[in-house]
């Protein structure tokens, strides 16, 4: 008998939960904050479904419902991933050493 | 166009290129790095999803637009806010995140040919089931983070909004979801999809109205997870591996950064879930104070003690992100440094509005961040030095914690500052912090009340070091 495909994608997303607490677990408190801002940033992958609902439509049904949602959630997920990596990148850029002592 | 396998593994890349984008953060210097792969994961998604399309058409336009739109928006927001801001932005982030799953799975639900999932009123079973999963903890995610951002932004009032019945009626919502889920799946009746997502957007907003603001770093943890988890559906109805990846990383991370924040303030997590927050403040709140006598000074005799002090550990909190001081205590600090003073800073988990929140803060005045160190790192310093300076922080030092079981906040875990030969605290009045109770400290012998603006404070001292 064959394997459902939902199986290994359940697999996936398991093994991906033990490396997220492990990766997680390692990551220093100070960075935290921009761990959150980062990890919105990365969670708008789901513009990919969006994409997919926008394209859907040939060119008479480009404003049917469906494509319309797409399209909004497009523009929702791109704040998030502009906004995001590049909050996250200001944030970084501020953590600085220790100068040597003069 | 691209094979179905080749975009497949590509999803793939991008899934590792995340995971080493969080894995980068476990150091500063390795941090930026680690932003770089999550960029480049981003790109290789959304380019490969472009290309196994291959429908480039008028819409592509129309898809473009919306892309550049949001982009701009975003970057602008990126650029203009400020620091201190963080907790608001983060929860208005996460609101996009729910608000985009939701549309992504609506999307779906009307057109499940694009994603070959079937036809409307015929969608395949396992689909319509994850579909429903994403869209509805997309809509708890959405209408939580709304309120958390309400509440942090002052807009709404950071007390808790209780009333009668509320567990039961939450309990009640939750089965019904559960219900409308099961007979939506049997009957496939859009109807019920969209009754689903109404009752799911009351529950997000019903779940964090009882929250109190000084809880909003567990509140905001907890829906960074919720948001993760709902990626996580939707990657499973879009049968992309990018996705579920994602989604599993970012679900547990958000459960992982509300433990740490349930444990810096010893509440357990399904006091949390269940929103049962503030129900213990109340009766603190009744206790009649008695008075006492303090000893307040003024920025002259903080100068003195500081002066002819050896080391100092500062303890700020959620207080010096308010009055922005964060600039003007960086500054005193230089001027100790150069007097040969020893200065550290000792952060408590749950200080500000969200985890690392009064990292940033410093790092953004500049402060090294080996200089600033976690409860568990510095606690036994205190004993060792002359003066903690406490700014803008309160619940977080009181000593009953660790000796009145009766009190609230016991167990939580606590900075040891009275073990210092002196504490100075700057605070506006002797009101009582979050918790509701009085802080034993200000009455210590060896502590000066600093009564002022912290930001005001901070830079008198400084004129006077």
């Amino acid at each position: 008998m064959e394997i459902d495909p939902f199986i290994f994608r359940l697999s996936i997303f398991i093994l991906s939960i033990f490396i997220g607490y492990y990766v997680v677990w390692s990551v220093t408190p100070s960075l935290h904050t921009p761990l959150m801002s980062v990890t919105n940033a990365i969670s708008s992958v789901i513009i990919v479904g969006a994409i997919i609902a926008g394209l859907a439509g040939n060119s008479d049904t480009i404003f049917n419902t469906s494509s319309i949602f797409g399209f909004l959630a497009i523009s929702l997920a791109a704040i998030n991933i502009f906004g995001g990596f590049l909050v996250t990148q200001r944030m970084l850029a501020m953590y600085k050493k220790k100068k040597k002592d003069k | 166009m691209l094979s179905a396998n080749l975009s497949a593994a590509f999803y793939l890349i991008s899934g590792v290129l995340f995971i080493l984008a969080l894995r980068g953060l476990s150091s500063p210097e390795t941090s930026r790095q680690g932003n770089f792969f999550g960029i480049l994961g981003m790109i290789i998604a959304v380019t490969v999803t472009f290309l196994s399309i291959g429908n480039f058409s008028t819409g592509l336009v129309v898809v473009l637009i919306f892309l550049l739109m949001g982009g701009l928006i975003g970057a602008f927001i990126a650029y203009k806010i400020p620091m201190t801001a963080m907790p608001e932005l983060v929860a208005g982030f996460h609101s996009l995140v729910g608000l985009a799953a939701v549309f992504v799975a609506i999307a779906a639900f009307l057109n499940p040919e694009a994603f070959n999932l079937g036809s409307p009123g015929n969608i395949k079973l396992g689909s319509l089931i994850e579909m429903s999963i994403g869209a509805a903890v997309g809509a708890i995610t959405f209408s939580g983070s709304i309120i958390a951002f309400l509440k942090l932004q002052g807009i709404m009032s950071g007390s808790p909004i209780t009333f009668k019945g509320q567990h039961p009626l939450n309990a009640l919502i939750l089965i019904s979801i559960i219900i409308v889920t099961y007979l939506l799946c049997s009957t496939q009746s859009s109807n019920l999809f969209w009754i689903l997502l109404t009752i799911s957007f009351l529950i997000g907003f019903l779940l964090i109205i009882p929250i109190g603001g000084a809880d909003m770093p567990v509140v905001i943890s907890m829906l960074n997870s919720y948001s993760g988890w709902a990626a996580a559906g939707i990657g499973f109805t879009l049968e992309n591996t990018a996705l579920i990846i994602t989604g599993a990383l970012v679900g547990s991370s958000g459960a992982i950064l509300s433990y740490i924040m349930c444990k810096g303030m010893n509440r357990s997590f399904f006091n949390v879930i269940l929103g049962g927050f503030g129900a213990t403040e109340q009766s603190a709140l009744a206790q009649n104070k008695e008075q006492r006598p303090v000893k307040s000074g003024n920025a002259d005799d903080a100068a003195f003690l500081m002066k002819n002090a050896s080391s100092v550990i500062i303890v700020p909190g959620y207080g010096m992100a308010v009055a922005q001081a964060q600039h003007a205590l960086r500054e005193m600090v230089d001027t100790l440094k150069k007097n040969d003073i020893k200065v550290s800073y000792a952060i408590h988990p749950v200080a500000g509005r969200m985890p690392g929140h009064m990292n940033v803060l410093l790092a953004e005045a500049n402060v090294p961040y080996d200089e600033v160190f976690e409860l568990e790192e510095i606690n036994n310093d205190f004993a060792n030095a002359d003066v903690a300076f406490v700014i803008g922080a309160n619940d977080v030092t009181n000593p009953v914690a660790k000796t009145d079981p009766q009190s609230p906040i016991y167990g939580m875990p606590v900075l040891d500052v009275e073990k210092c030969k002196s504490v100075l605290f700057v605070k506006r009045s002797l009101s009582p912090g979050y918790a509701g109770i009085d802080n034993d400290l200000f009455y210590k012998e060896n502590t000066l009340m600093l009564f002022a603006d912290a930001k005001k404070m901070t830079e008198d001292i400084t004129k006077n070091l």
